[in-house]
């Protein structure tokens, strides 16, 4: 069994497996979440990064749904998946959004989200008893690990911006 | 608040509406409403049982996000329409979303008035220290020293202390949460709203736009390290003396909540006529 503070609890593969899913469909909400704040403020090129990031969690979401078979992991999830003291670990950070961000803050949002779901799921694989947990942790811990490679190659593709990228000649702030 | 059927599982996601929310990106406003939608929903409660009620102002545009029924009410004026609502349908969940500007300023009256009364409602302030919607004036929690174009060296006046208002003013549940933590404050709405009387909840919830310096709240606030007293003096000096970024659940109080009788009130009104005929 595991459990940490605030984490849902973790007895058997079934657990777990509905945690995994919660995690990537929380992500796949939030993600979407973003994308429309994108739309309303006008930022085209983020609403397309955070659509496609909602998509691949959303595959992954999928993926994890297929590994569990015949048993409901969508409704065991509702059941058990709460993370009561912090956000669900692959939720992008959304005090940390800003209208006019850049791919580059869009990716380094998401490679927070996928190093604390590695930290997660490898604090199962170092504290689980049930060998079938700990198997399948060590499995979705290659799976972030990969995650987390994959946003570093993206990041190759969008350098840092400068540090005017919030510059706005336009800016709302009226008062100044 | 109204009966809860704790057999169905609900999902946050039931409780939001189609419209999208034109916070500022990095608003801690749409973390509150998440908390809204996990509180409603860990409660089981219907949308339609539950009301969101709000005045003018960033904050105050939270029922329209909600599928829940709402008021999108006059300025500083939600807790009047809200207690209104709450005598006559004492049946319905009735939540109110204020900012600080139209809560304690254009509002701050009403406050003290519904604290007073104890009515069976919960009460939450998106406290950013800041007019946001109209670009940046001073509210009423905003630091003496605030020093822009329209505040030029500061207001130099004292902020005001909504909870010691609160509590002074008698209402019956006090406690102060963060935005940037959605599911600690979802549990702490469903604790004001299952706890009888007024309950008030400030949140701190930064404005990005105006006060980019609030987002550095998330590194200041801390649990309370006390758990919730039943003793308003205790709860006073807890209060007086934190340093703003104390969270959780600071008052429980024991009034009983006021509910006036609704129907007919057994008084002979043609007596009351005859006093008034010319």
């Amino acid at each position: 069994m595991s459990k940490a503070a605030g984490s849902p609890k973790v007895a058997d593969l079934n657990d777990l497996l509905a945690v995994a899913y919660q995690i990537e469909i929380d992500a796949v909400e939030r993600y979407n979440l973003l994308a429309d704040q994108m739309e309303t403020h006008n930022n085209p090129e983020l609403v397309k990064v955070f659509r496609d990031l909602a998509r691949a969690e959303n595959i992954h979401g999928e993926e994890i749904r297929r590994l569990a078979g015949d048993f409901d992991v969508a409704a065991h999830a509702r059941q058990i998946a709460k993370f009561e003291r912090s956000e669900s670990p692959e939720q992008a950070d959304l005090g940390s959004a800003h209208y006019l961000m850049t791919p580059w803050h869009a990716l380094q949002l998401s490679l927070a989200g996928e190093e604390r779901a590695l930290a997660y799921f490898t604090s199962i694989v170092e504290t689980a008893k049930d060998p079938k947990v700990k198997n399948m942790a060590a499995e979705l811990v290659e799976e972030e690990a990969e995650h987390v490679n994959l946003v570093h190659r993206l990041l190759r593709r969008y350098p840092q911006p400068s540090e005017s990228w919030a510059e706005d000649l336009d800016p709302p702030v009226s008062q100044e | 608040m109204s009966t809860v059927d704790t057999r169905l599982a609900r999902k946050p996601a039931e409780y939001k509406s189609d419209i999208k929310p034109i916070w500022c990106p990095g608003c801690g406003d749409y973390h509150v409403l998440m908390s809204f939608t996990r509180a409603f929903a860990q409660l089981g409660l219907p949308p339609e049982q539950i009301v969101v009620v709000s005045g003018i102002g960033c904050s105050s545009r939270i029922p329209a996000y909600t599928n829940c029924y709402g008021f999108h009410g006059v300025h500083g004026r939600s807790l009047a329409l809200a207690a209104g609502l709450k005598v006559t349908r004492p049946d319905l969940t009735v939540v109110v979303a204020s900012g600080d500007g139209d809560g304690y300023s254009i509002g701050g009256n009403h406050f003290l008035h519904a604290c007073r009364r104890n009515i069976d409602m919960t009460y939450v302030v998106m406290d950013n220290r800041i007019y946001g919607m109209t670009k940046g004036q001073p509210s009423p929690t905003t630091e003496p020293e605030f020093d822009t174009a329209l505040s030029p060296g500061g207001t130099r006046v004292r902020p005001f202390h909504p909870l010691v208002v609160a509590l002074a003013s008698g209402a019956n549940f006090i406690a102060r949460c963060f935005s940037g933590e959605p599911n600690e404050t979802a549990a702490v709405l469903v604790e004001a709203i299952k706890h009888p009387g007024f309950s008030f909840i400030e949140i701190l919830s930064p404005c990005v736009t105006f006060r980019p310096d609030e987002k550095s709240w998330k590194d200041l606030v801390h649990p309370a390290p006390v758990t919730a007293t039943t003793d308003p003096g205790k709860a006073a000096r807890r209060i007086m003396t934190d340093d703003g970024f104390n969270l959780g659940i600071l008052y429980r109080g024991n009034r009983e909540p006021f509910q006036p009788a609704i129907g007919a009130t057994g008084v002979d009104l043609s007596e009351l006529e005859k006093d008034f005929e010319l």
